[in-house]
């Protein structure tokens, strides 16, 4: 494994360089690589070959199997689009409209960075719970976050906004002033302005935030536990539902639905990859 | 018009401005207040017996044995990752660094799985360290390597970009000067990343210490012997005991948020001498 995988990684400039350590570092890496990433990895594949095309059909045709992927994706699904017209909205505010504080509540909006899953999940729960600060007011009006489906998406928002003020503000940054004012003086008002000036230039990476908060939230799994109240094809996660499997030791439905969310998840990433390669090209230099 | 033209009605400023501060306040300091409300609900004395119960310290206790080995482990491999992808050319270096990114796209959930896959009583190591009473899986050494999994890229991915960035013609003075490789690594080049690595190290072991989805496939949830922090604010939790769990939960908001103040410290003094912040 180790070897075939160093082949195409020769050095393509032997000579020109007077620093050591190439053999001794490369090599560290790729073997840490190997047996902490790769390998575990390639267990779970080589396990999902193995099950047979009739095990594969019995579980994904399975309503709880179903019903839990299409929370965890539609449910991540929601949260990132929510995530991209209020991390954009913060991103702006952050690059726009100098306020007091601003350096501070910008620092503060990696809390979900640094916040352990956990508490975040059990603070989110007290908060929605129908005696909770928020659940109090928000039950009697008939809107019950916790324990619902609803609540999940919360989980999920709180824990994907960051990748999309963190993508977008450092571009939103970069336009340029000048493009603005030119479409001002052509006669566009602020708002065709943001349509056709701003957002095509934030654009891509505004797809880019899109879509690691879309990951992040299809995967997720300690924030939304507590909240999601967990009822089998009605608030049960994907993530959870492998877990519940791995305890009645049925590894085989496990591996099953992990082999196919990461699937998913990957080919996600990847179109996205490619829109924003294809794109890149159309605009040329 | 120059500054009228890109500069937006009043109204609209403090509106767009007042919606992004209501947002921010439901959805991220709301939570985080309500923690340290819920810990201290029944009073300083309530707070403080819920964290001198025996099973709680012994959860302290095994989170700073992981991030203590968890984090170094990931230390070297970030500074031996970056060294070679930045200070050499060679092909299949983007390859090398998607791979190394790879965790971040994997929930942790199946971060957990693929360990138990391979060293659980029914995976392809299991009978092997089995017969030779070794256990990996519902003990520590599991616990750490998911950690290490789910880490993995924290420190490399802050350290590559950052020595792409400074180049190479600083070592090469110091090595045609004489200097050996070692000299030339610790007078060089560790002191030009340092800020940078500081920065991999506090986001590293945040996520280190708060780990659960991963931690809690492998752990076996043993209390006093394989609960980890978060863990235990989860079992706390569902026994209804809402102080404990907030206790717990509290000292992990309070590390969040002095790895947020450390990590702002950072960007603020040493943005020169950090590349790819955020993110």
């Amino acid at each position: 494994m180790t070897v075939t995988a160093l082949l195409p990684l020769r050095r393509t400039r032997v000579a020109a360089s007077v620093i050591p350590g190439f053999g001794l570092t490369l090599g560290y890496s790729l073997l840490a690589l190997s047996l902490i990433v790769l390998l575990p990895l390639a267990a779970l594949l080589l396990k999902a070959a193995g099950t047979g095309l009739d095990q594969w059909v019995r579980i994904l045709t399975d309503h709880r199997v179903l019903s839990a992927l299409w929370l965890s994706f539609g449910g991540a699904l929601a949260a990132a689009l929510i995530n991209t017209v209020f991390g954009l909205l913060v991103a702006w505010v952050l690059v726009r409209y100098p306020f007091p504080g601003r350096k501070l509540v910008d620092a503060f909006v990696d809390l979900p960075f640094a916040l352990p899953t956990a508490v975040a999940g059990i603070a989110l729960t007290s908060l929605y719970a129908g005696n909770g600060w928020l659940g109090r007011i928000l039950v009697p009006l008939g809107i019950k976050v916790a324990f619902t489906p609803v609540g999940v998406v919360v989980a999920m928002v709180f824990i994907g906004l960051p990748f999309v003020v963190r993508t977008v503000e450092p571009v939103l940054q970069d336009v340029d002033l000048e493009l603005e004012e030119a479409a001002a003086s052509l006669g566009a008002d602020r708002l065709q302005t943001f349509w056709r000036v701003i957002l095509p230039a934030i654009g891509p990476s505004l797809l880019t935030g899109f879509s690691l908060a879309l990951a992040r939230g299809v995967g997720e799994y300690g924030s939304v536990i507590f909240i999601a109240g967990n009822l089998p094809g009605i608030s049960e996660i994907a993530p959870l539902l492998i877990i519940t499997k791995l305890e009645q030791y049925d590894y085989v439905g496990a591996t099953a639905i992990a082999t196919l969310m990461l699937l998913i998840s990957f080919s996600l990433l990847l179109a996205v990859n490619l829109l924003q390669k294809w794109r890149r090209s159309r605009m040329g230099g | 018009m120059g500054k009228t033209a890109t500069r937006d009605p009043i109204l609209i400023r403090w509106g767009l401005t007042f919606l992004a501060l209501i947002f921010l306040t439901l959805f991220l300091a709301l939570p985080l207040l309500t923690v340290l409300v819920e810990a201290f609900a029944k009073g300083w004395a309530a707070y403080q017996r819920a964290l001198s119960q025996d099973d709680t310290l012994a959860a302290v206790r095994l989170t700073l044995l992981v991030a203590l080995i968890a984090v170094p482990l990931n230390v070297i491999f970030g500074l031996a990752a970056s060294w070679a992808i930045a200070k050499f050319d060679f092909r299949g270096k983007s390859l090398l660094v998607s791979l190394i990114e790879l965790p971040l796209s994997v929930s942790p959930v199946i971060s957990g799985l693929i360990y138990v896959l391979l060293f659980g009583l029914q995976g392809w190591l299991g009978p092997w360290l089995a017969d030779h009473d070794l256990k990996v899986i519902f003990a520590v050494p599991g616990i750490v390597l998911a950690t290490v999994f789910v880490t993995f890229p924290f420190v490399a991915r802050e350290l590559i970009p950052l020595m792409e960035e400074q180049g190479r013609e600083e070592e090469e003075a110091a090595l045609t000067l004489g200097a050996s490789g070692w000299r030339t690594f610790w007078l060089i080049t560790l002191p030009n990343v340092r800020w940078g690595l500081l920065y991999g190290v506090l986001l590293c072991n945040a996520r280190a210490m708060g780990e659960f989805g991963a931690v809690s496939v492998v752990s076996g949830h043993i209390r006093g012997l394989t609960n980890t922090m978060p863990l235990h604010v989860e079992i706390l939790y569902n026994e209804y005991d809402f102080v404990g769990a907030f206790a717990v939960a509290s000292l992990l908001a309070i590390l969040a948020l002095v790895t947020l103040a450390a990590k702002t410290a950072l960007e603020w003094w040493h943005r020169d001498e950090l590349v790819a912040t955020g993110r």
